[in-house]
């Protein structure tokens, strides 16, 4: 997916650039209105996350004016009060939007939200091995049998997916799969590798584990 | 406020007054003219009759004789049923008549001109006519007074009739001046009361200035009207402003740090350093969501005095607040159902939608994995009853309605990122509305039902 992030201030636009670049997304940053112009002018985006205040204007207004000829999902950022602000800038042609501070794993569900409702996006769909992963569609295909994925399942299979290969530590998991505002022990983890383990057997993708490490995931036969 | 009196009354009562004024004054002069000319007939008519009288007197073998004429009495009794005197003297000797009539003061007047006088005789008020003739006996002349007298009980009943009349036109009058100075004082307040109305049917968050054509004399009241709606239009702004760039001032730096806390806890590889990093993130969780929470409490306080009703349909004010909550629902594979009953309501949207997303919030924020989260709306006892089912906890030990209350938490929320703000928000934007927020555990089984009422419309 290819991303383009309208954020003026410097360190937070980098850490969300580095964070999406984790899971696989291509993410061009602009620090102004008029950046986004060019970027927009030179690339097609699956997603634009604009931020509201901007140096150069505000993105209410820059949403408003290149609403009727951007097809692209707009997810707003905004800092200010939800009282005051949600209603203008949905109203305003927005998709969503997301109040700053915000958790990543939030912002992740929510792109995959409005990019799911927009449909007919690029499709995104990731190869493991004879198996076809849609984490947008939440489907796994082999063959001719398919199944559905339910939300956590998917960002699961998502990790292990964009890390083939790789041993991923129970920590690791937990960091990407849970937001921080409720405690959650690595019992769960277990927990959940072992329910997509059962989801997902005999597609031809294993999630082996690593004694005393973690997890990793293996495509073909055992 | 003081008032101080309605400007329509007073300035009906002022030509009420006016008119008043004017009614005595009309029918104290037709009074009077009345008066005056049924006087003037009778003298007439008794200056007629006393030279009609003097006309017959003539000399016979040196001793003056006459005649009465009948007519010269008919014509009295022509204007009225009023008794009449007679008298014709010369000096001292009465020739016919009544001799107790009293003689004319200025007996001796001359020139053939009639002289009047009004006296009284036997108790009643008479108008006297009088005339002087001198008339031939033998070979001297002899002055011959004629005198002619009525009763004025004619006069008076003609001037009484005259002005009963007179007096009824002027209280007709009066009338009709009172009902039309009423009319001139509403018609010519209608503009005022225009404006007055076109203000009060606007919004309270409508402050556009008034652009209607008013007369002249309302202009300054136009102008500092419009200049007072402005004022407060800006007012009302640097507040909003002021709140937004508050929010904006706290929630990016900590939207920073945090965003930086995540990476680094994605390449820390010691578990103490992480376990520090999470701490880190729910600290900063917490802040922010209250300081966002805070915020939005002020918002609320401050939208709450003057709501900004509008006529929503509750199915699209429940629906959107749920698809905005669904991502952070299907994070925890939480299945948000929702029954609707087809509903108008009348409420602010802003507010409600912010009541909702904080009752909605807590349901998911306390609802284990893989459950539900059920919203239905029913109508009972005419109220509209949103009520928000989740299979969490439950609202734990201790009194239920504290946690109502700014800054108060439930017994069981421990390891749970929440301000204790989120509730008192509901609760206010509800009681605004007219409404209460009632939270109770469900019976006999898990879980808590928050329920929104709002008075149906």
């Amino acid at each position: 997916m290819r991303y383009l992030l309208v954020e003026d201030n410097q360190e937070l636009a980098e850490a969300v650039v580095n964070r999406l670049a984790l899971d696989g997304h291509a993410v061009d940053h602009a620090a102004s209105l008029a950046d986004a112009e060019d970027w927009l002018a030179a690339a097609q985006y699956d997603l634009i996350l604009l931020d509201v205040m901007l140096p150069d204007g505000d993105g209410r207004d820059f949403l408003a004016r290149s609403r009727a000829h951007l097809g692209t999902p707009v997810i707003v950022l905004t800092a200010r009060s939800q009282v005051s602000d949600r209603v203008g800038a949905l109203d305003q042609g927005a998709d969503d939007y997301i109040t700053k501070p915000f958790d990543f794993s939030e912002l992740e569900a929510r792109c995959r939200a409005v990019l799911r409702r927009r449909g007919g996006a690029a499709r995104n769909e990731i190869e493991l091995g004879d198996a076809i992963f849609d984490p947008l569609a939440g489907t796994l295909r082999n063959g001719a049998t398919s199944i559905d994925l339910r939300n956590r399942e998917i960002r699961l299979l998502e990790v292990f997916a964009r890390h083939k290969g790789q041993i991923l530590s129970k920590g690791q998991l937990m960091d990407r799969l849970f937001s921080y505002d409720a405690e959650v022990t690595e019992n769960a983890i277990e927990v959940y590798v072992g329910r997509l383990r059962r989801r997902i057997g005999g597609m031809g993708v294993r999630i082996e584990t690593v004694r005393g490490l973690g997890y990793r995931m293996e495509t073909g036969e055992a | 406020m003081k008032s101080t009196g309605s400007i329509g009354r007073r300035l009906t009562l002022l030509l009420a007054g006016v008119a008043a004024l004017l009614s005595v004054l009309s029918w104290w002069m037709v009074t009077s003219l009345a008066r005056q000319a049924a006087e003037r007939t009778q003298d007439n008519v008794l200056a007629a009759s006393v030279t009609t009288i003097a006309e017959t007197l003539r000399s016979e073998q040196g001793e003056v004789r006459l005649e009465l004429p009948y007519s010269a009495f008919s014509m009295l009794g022509a204007i009225s049923e009023d008794r009449v005197f007679y008298r014709v003297a010369t000096g001292d000797t009465v020739l016919t008549g009544y001799e107790d009539l009293p003689v004319p003061a200025q007996g001796q007047s001359s020139g053939g001109r009639v002289f009047f006088e009004t006296t009284e005789f036997s108790g009643e008020e008479i108008r006297m006519a009088t005339i002087s003739r001198l008339v031939l006996a033998g070979s001297q002349p002899v002055p011959v007074n004629v005198t002619v007298a009525q009763t004025r009980g004619g006069v008076a009943s003609i001037s009484a009739e005259l002005s009963q009349l007179a007096a009824f036109l002027s209280v007709a009058f009066f009338l009709v001046a009172v009902s039309l100075s009423a009319f001139a004082a509403r018609t010519s307040l209608r503009p005022l009361n225009e404006i007055a109305a076109a203000v009060s049917r606007r919004g309270p968050s409508d402050l556009r200035p008034l652009r209607r054509a008013a007369p002249t004399e309302l202009a300054p009241l136009m102008t500092s009207l419009n200049r007072l709606m402005d004022r407060l239009g800006q007012s009302i702004r640097s507040a909003e402003d002021f709140i937004a760039e508050a929010a904006h001032r706290i929630r990016t730096p900590l939207a920073t740090v945090r965003a930086q806390a995540e990476i680094a806890l994605r390449s820390a590889r010691n578990d103490e350093q992480k376990q520090r990093l999470r701490q880190m993130i729910r600290a900063l969780d917490e802040s922010s969501r209250s300081a966002g929470q805070l915020l939005d409490h002020a918002m609320v306080t401050y939208r709450t005095d003057d709501l900004v009703r509008s006529s929503v349909r509750l199915s699209d004010l429940i629906g959107k607040t749920v698809a905005g909550l669904e991502p952070t629902a299907a994070m925890k594979d939480i299945r948000l159902h929702v029954e609707m009953i087809p509903t108008m309501v009348q409420v602010d949207p802003v507010l409600m939608e912010n009541a909702l997303r904080n009752v909605l919030d807590n349901a998911i924020k306390y609802s284990p994995p893989d459950t539900a989260v059920t919203i239905t709306s029913s109508e009972i006892d005419g109220q509209i009853h949103i009520a928000v089912k989740d299979q969490g906890p439950g609202l734990g030990e201790g009194p239920v309605d504290m946690l109502t209350q700014r800054f108060q938490r439930g017994s069981n929320t421990q390891g749970i990122v929440g301000s204790g703000l989120g509730l008192t928000i509901a609760k206010d934007v509800l009681v605004a509305h007219g409404g209460r927020l009632v939270l109770e555990n469900l019976q006999g089984e898990n879980g808590t039902c928050a329920t929104l009422i709002l008075p149906s419309c």
